[in-house]
């Protein structure tokens, strides 16, 4: 069993994040039980999202403590959480950065950063970084394909405009390249 | 076929399934997503079904009463303020006899306000008349669904069902779900057909006025009526197991209780943490197991008693109380073993109020607090410098 924690901001596609990756890993025959975690039930407020997944049906129903990867969206929540209390050792941590972020040192765990914020901009031309973070995760981790995670978007935007998909998809496969 | 949905969608596309001619809601977290997606389904011309936008809960309540009423099958769904404010239509729907479905997604109850999970809300409606299934996961919220209503239209039963699963733990949850195929749930559930049904044609009249010569004999009926559901629920289990391959649902659920000497019951998706927690527990040679409670109401003392029988320290695990007493499950699974030749010890314990979550540290815990003196309300995880802090009197 894997254990991922997201640190994200409500609006800023925690959930969604979760739930596309539980959708790649079990187009390739995992099973993932992905969920949020609410503060205040507004926009920017701090949240998580959580993802387990494993070869056998996922039970345990309680909030992640120990992960084994951690996922930043909004790197101001590094100042006012600490983001890496109970962080696994060995475990890796997939941190969106911007000008003038402060990048922690862990000695027990890798840490990768990514502008994913900017590549949003440049592929999605929204500040969406969650969408990039999939992709670094999928290089960073090996725990799924690019194409499960292309899938499970291409899924997600089933119904919607054809060009906020190919965006999206663009904003995945930078992200899988940039780290 | 195996989708990867929130439970929202399961519980959705499980109702699509049963194709109610009537569904009525009040938006209220966390439920507001069932009814969304099923607003959707009509919208898009895959379920055909009326679906009336109201003003509160009591008046989707009436809606659905009034439709079914009729004989017509029908759909609602709420949580926390909106369940207390359907209270008094709940009970007439069952005082009436009408096997609406209702899916309630588990939340706390105001003052102090609270969106968060807990089992207050439906336990404020254990004594209605309503019978009540728990959903430890995604897939059994889906299928306890179609249960219901065939366990609810049985015309020795006639009595409705409320379908409760936990507020974002599942409402809000991702994972795997097995949704069956129309053809195979119309043959498990054909179409609610009634002749007790308002119809100008053949007119009845329901609800009507019952003064004491009359009236203890309907409360009698329901009793007898739940009574029966208690034999019924584990064959329409059964059945479902033979049409659709899996075995959901039934009174309750064992797991490892063979040669246990500790046991944990819980309800709902609690009882999937508690699982979890047994296998790493039994993997360092503790002799531990749980009890999951999935039929509430009616109660399944024998079922329950045959579980736990041999089974000397008992711990019930949940997420209610009944203020100025004890756990409402807690004082029911103490009956039990009233005038019965074994005395385990049993525990009570209250956790998960709100929304605090219960991690497996925790149940960890609770196991060991099973080894000690025998306390009945023992609440868990508490801050004890938040006690006497929120109001000055």
């Amino acid at each position: 069993m894997k254990e991922l924690k997201i640190y994200a901001r409500a609006g800023q596609g925690a959930i969604t994040s979760a739930a596309i990756l539980g959708q790649a890993l079990f187009l390739e025959g995992k099973y993932a039980y992905g969920f949020p975690n609410f503060g205040a039930a507004r926009m920017g407020a701090p949240m998580n999202a959580f993802l387990r997944f494993d070869d056998k049906p996922v039970r345990s129903r309680s909030q992640i403590y120990h992960p084994d990867y951690i996922l930043i969206i909004d790197p101001s929540l590094i100042k006012s959480l600490d983001c890496f209390a109970g962080f696994k050792e060995g475990g890796t941590a997939i941190i969106n950065v911007k000008q003038g972020s402060e990048i922690p040192t862990l000695n027990k765990q890798k840490v990768i950063t990514i502008s994913a914020e900017e590549i949003a901009l440049q592929t999605i031309g929204k500040p969406f970084a969650n969408t990039p973070l999939l992709g670094a995760f999928a290089r960073v981790s090996g725990e799924v394909r690019l194409e499960s995670l292309l899938q499970a978007i291409t899924m997600h935007f089933s119904g919607k405009r054809k060009e906020a998909l190919d965006k999206n998809l663009e904003a995945v496969r930078k992200g899988y390249e940039a780290v | 076929m195996k989708r990867f949905l929130e439970g929202s969608r399961a519980v959705a596309e499980a109702i699509k399934l049963c194709k109610p001619g009537v569904i009525s809601a009040y938006p209220i977290t966390p439920q507001t997503h069932i009814v969304q997606n099923l607003a959707q389904f009509v919208a898009d011309g895959e379920l055909n079904s009326q679906f009336v936008n109201v003003e509160s809960e009591h008046s989707a309540a009436s809606v659905v009463l009034g439709a079914i009423a009729t004989g017509v099958r029908a759909f609602t769904a709420t949580s926390s303020q909106g369940l207390l404010l359907m209270g008094e239509v709940i009970y007439n729907i069952a005082g009436m006899r009408l096997p609406l479905v209702l899916t309630c997604a588990n939340r706390a109850v105001s003052a102090p306000i609270n969106i968060w999970n807990d089992h207050q809300d439906s336990l404020a409606m254990r004594d209605t008349g309503w019978i009540q299934f728990y959903a430890e996961n995604n897939q059994e919220a889906l299928d306890l669904h179609i249960q219901a209503y065939k366990l609810a239209e049985n015309k020795e039963i006639m009595l409705p069902v409320m379908v409760c699963i936990d507020g974002y733990i599942l409402t809000h949850g991702h994972e795997p779900v097995d949704i069956p195929e129309q053809e195979k749930v119309d043959q498990f559930l054909p179409p609610y057909s009634t002749s007790y049904k308002l119809d100008p044609s053949h007119p009845i009249t329901m609800g009507y006025l019952a003064d004491p010569t009359c009236y203890m004999e309907t409360r009698v009926d329901i009793q007898n009526a739940l009574d029966r559901a208690l034999k019924l629920i584990p064959q329409i289990a059964k059945d479902f197991k033979h049409t659709f391959g899996r075995d959901t649902g039934g009174l309750v659920e064992t797991y490892r209780l063979e040669d246990a000497q500790y046991a944990l019951i819980a309800q709902g998706s609690l009882a999937g943490t508690i699982k979890q927690v047994v296998d790493d527990l039994r993997e360092k040679g503790k002799k531990v197991g749980a009890l999951r409670v999935i039929t509430y109401r009616p109660f399944p003392k024998e079922a329950i008693y045959q579980a736990l029988k041999d089974v000397p320290n008992i711990g019930v695990v949940e997420k209610a109380i009944s203020l100025g007493a004890y756990g409402p499950l807690f004082t029911e699974i103490k009956g039990i073993f009233q005038n019965r030749p074994e005395n385990p010890k049993i525990n009570g314990f209250v956790a998960g109020l709100g929304g605090r979550d219960i991690s497996q540290e925790t149940i960890i815990e609770v196991f060991t607090k099973l080894e000690g003196a025998q306390k009945d309300l023992e609440f868990i995880d508490i801050k004890k410098e938040l006690l006497n802090g929120f109001i000055r009197f």
